[in-house]
């Protein structure tokens, strides 16, 4: 009995790993195809924005996939992390610290002071006293705060506010910045799901959410840390600039018998050592993930996840396990936010939609196939790459539809202005399709 | 005189634009409510039904514009109205026919329900950018105002004025009706107790042979008159931008979860509760307090509490308040 068992499910694993082979196949010979009809640039472009997806979607599925929690902020995790990339790399602004620091050394003592006496009030005081006087408290210790902070930012957003006007960074390694993005991320995510879980499961969606547009409100408006609209560009890199590799002898001796131009090979060289790059942190990333998804844990998470009330009543901690989960998920999607910055080599806050930070992350997990890492990378893989296809591919089917219209119709003319907006739909589709009629994805768990 | 004038002042800048706002939040969130209600999950489309019956309302104002229809000095979208409510109903109808009646007959999760409206709510914000484009549409028309500061200031020989707009007068008073027949269809009619029963125990009301499609029916139909209303006046108070219903979705889930989620005198009361302090909360008190205090006394700064770029930040603050002290709101919806 338990002989046929095993049979059938390493049969069952067999088909799983052919399919999952047969996928990712097909997805070379896609990106092959743009290589071969479009250009190997473009074609490396589209990788490594699907490295950094298939990053992010993999965080979302752990904390989706693995426990069944709901973010709907991916973006603000996101962002949390590309602000690491600059607060890491850039170098300081001397005469901004000179001019702000003192300011926001008190700032930071008058809001420890604040929320020691806030804490001491709350926790020793008894009940007809506690509200009001904690409540004093917030209030008195929130206009002192600004008293410190609103001049002393001030100052800083004066310093050149054309090429400055920020703190700037600390001028380490720009890879630096993945690890400190994650830890910024998780920061976040405890603060959330401390107060979120344990909750009913849409809070913990609604609290997400909220807590991503804020942090993006902040990083656009708060122009001293981030520069908001401004943009900080011009991050420094860890791979070579394309002009260095240009002189070097060897280089264009290898240009000229490959017969490439110059340029080209110098911007295929630059985009490769990033997606060996980020192929590095995937793969690392994968390994951990599968080994804590095979684990005594990955299983207790499993558990948890199909029936909350046994795995609580056999002495399981839910909300202890959900908790982590949730901020190990973020962490990564932290992770993938400051590799997104290191790639464009700028951070710009307008940049970040929930269109595309949250919810086609959403839609590249459901794909691949929630609860499966590989499926993940999968979704993450395929979703972008129709997500930069698919502009073009609408704009060709719906000027072929239209081609029965006369050359300048108002209609027509319309249409192909809106055409930037059908991968809104595809999308909401695609999610619903699969959703719908393929609900475990294209590689399901198993 | 100088109290009477910060009165004014707070009148102005706090309570006219409070009560317009939490009217519009009231009615967003009432279609929330009766959502989770009912079909037992968040709607994270309800934004964008907003979005898509208010759109159908403006090609409709066009339509009637162009035809030289006219109501002034109101404003055409209200003749309009009707025909996005239309657009509305049957957008949903035919949304819950497709997407969400197969998850409720499998007796799916409220998880998988509310992902499915992720899904939706991509569909229809593509639709809308799609058919209007993502640019700012202002399609008011008729008398933009009911009182003009200066004839307030020349009527009460005050310093301060108080505007009245036409669109906060209309947003109230349509506001006041609607929950008036709301409360009415939900407390007195057999279709609304039944719902109600529904609502608050599924398999009972089953059992006494309430047909659930038509509660569902009726939820969507309701859902949809809402959203259409809310996002027009939205929309005529401010000017209608495609991607503002995705923000005020924070501020609608926060009214109807402070108020208690799937209760709509909870959602109401939300709606004000996270109106007035967001209005509150960024408004700069500094000419409010010079009228106030003595001249010594006179505030350097705009005394404001949070700059309104982070308005997010207090439905969210006060989101999260409510989940720490009293999960289940302030009218104990449900809590399941």
């Amino acid at each position: 009995m338990s002989d046929t068992r095993s049979i059938v499910s390493n049969e069952n694993k067999n088909s799983r790993f052919t399919r999952g082979l047969f996928m990712f196949s097909l997805l070379a010979l896609m990106f092959c195809a743009v290589a071969y009809f479009q250009s190997l640039s473009l074609a490396l472009t589209i990788l490594n924005l699907c490295l950094i997806s298939a990053i992010m979607s993999l965080g979302l599925n752990i904390q989706w996939g693995y426990a069944g929690l709901l973010n709907v902020g991916v973006m603000g995790f996101a962002a949390l992390g590309g602000v690491a990339a600059v607060l890491i790399s850039m170098p300081p602004v001397e005469e901004a610290w000179a001019v702000g620091g003192s300011g926001l050394g008190q700032t930071v003592i008058a809001l420890i002071i604040t929320i020691v006496l806030a804490l001491l009030a709350y926790y020793k005081l008894k009940s007809p006293f506690r509200a009001p006087l904690l409540f004093a408290i917030i209030i008195v210790g929130y206009f002192i705060i600004r008293s410190f902070f609103d001049p002393a930012t001030g100052a800083i957003e004066k310093v050149n506010p054309a090429s400055s006007g920020y703190l700037g960074g600390l001028g380490l390694p720009i890879t630096l910045s993945w690890i400190i993005g994650g830890l910024f991320a998780a920061g976040a995510a405890w603060l959330v799901g401390k107060i979120s879980l344990g909750l009913r499961s849409d809070y913990l969606a609604i609290a997400t959410l909220g807590i991503s547009e804020i942090i993006i409100a902040v990083l656009k408006n708060e122009d001293w840390l981030t520069r908001g609209v401004k943009n900080v560009t011009a991050l420094p890199r860890p791979v070579p600039y394309e002009v260095d590799i240009q002189q070097s002898a060897d280089y264009i001796a290898l240009a000229n018998d490959w017969g490439i131009s110059i340029i080209e090979l110098s911007s295929v060289i630059v985009k490769l050592s990033y997606a060996g790059l980020f192929a590095i942190i995937l793969l690392c990333l994968i390994w951990l993930t599968e080994k804590a998804l095979h684990s005594p844990w990955g299983r207790m998470m499993r558990a948890i996840r199909d029936n909350e009330t046994a795995a609580e009543a056999m002495g399981k901690n839910v909300k202890g396990r959900h908790l982590q989960v949730f901020v190990l998920g973020s962490a990564i999607i932290g992770i993938a936010g400051a590799m997104l910055v290191t790639l464009d080599g700028q951070f710009t806050p307008s940049s970040y939609t929930p269109l595309r930070f949250t919810f086609l992350i959403w839609v590249m997990v459901i794909v691949g196939g929630s609860g499966n890492n590989w499926g993940s990378i999968l979704g993450g893989f395929i979703i972008w790459f129709f997500w930069i296809e698919a502009e073009p591919m609408g704009l060709w089917l719906l000027d072929f539809l239209t081609s029965g219209l006369a050359e300048n119709s108002p209609l027509r003319l319309h249409l192909l202005e809106s055409a930037a907006h059908m991968r809104l739909m595809t999308m909401g589709l695609i999610l619903l399709l699969v959703l719908r009629f393929s609900p475990r994805g294209l590689l399901p768990e198993k | 005189m100088d109290f009477l004038n910060s009165i004014t002042l707070l009148g102005n800048f706090i309570i006219v634009p409070g009560l317009v706002y939490g009217s519009q939040l009231a009615l967003g969130a009432l279609g929330v409510t009766l959502i989770y209600g009912i079909l037992r999950f968040s709607n994270f489309a309800h934004g964008e039904t907003m979005a898509v019956g208010s759109m159908v309302t403006i090609l409709a104002t066009w339509g009637l514009q162009s035809l030289g229809v006219s109501i002034s000095p109101l404003p055409t979208a209200l003749l309009a109205l009707p025909i996005g409510i239309i657009a509305a109903i049957l957008l949903c109808l035919t949304t819950d026919k497709i997407v969400y009646r197969f998850y409720r007959r499998q007796r799916a999760a409220p998880v998988t329900l509310l992902i499915a409206s992720l899904g939706v709510m991509f569909f229809y914000s593509g639709l809308t950018r799609f058919v209007v484009g993502p640019g700012d549409i202002n399609f008011f028309d008729g008398t933009r105002f009911i009182i003009r500061a200066r004839e307030f200031k020349q009527m009460t020989g005050l310093d301060e004025g108080l505007a009245i707009k036409t669109t906060h007068g209309i947003t109230i008073i349509i506001t006041l009706i609607i929950v008036a027949a709301l409360f009415y269809f939900l407390n007195r009619t057999k279709t609304g107790k039944s719902m109600r029963a529904y609502s608050d125990n599924r398999d009972l009301a089953l059992l006494s042979g309430i047909n659930p499609d038509r509660v569902v029916l009726i939820v969507w139909i309701i859902t949809a008159i809402l959203a259409t209303i809310a996002g027009t006046l939205y929309g005529l108070d401010k000017s209608f931008k495609p991607f503002t219903f995705l923000q005020l979705l924070l501020p609608i889930f926060a009214a109807a979860i402070v108020g208690g989620i799937g209760n709509p005198l909870g959602a109401i009361t939300g709606g004000f509760v996270i109106a007035f302090s967001e209005i509150s909360i960024t408004y700069a008190y500094r000419k409010f307090l010079t009228y106030n205090l003595p001249e010594s006394w006179e505030p350097d700064g705009l005394v404001q509490l949070l700059s309104t770029d982070y308005k997010f930040a207090v439905s969210f603050v006060i989101l999260v308040v409510v989940l720490l002290v009293r999960p289940t709101g302030i009218f104990r919806g449900q809590s399941v």
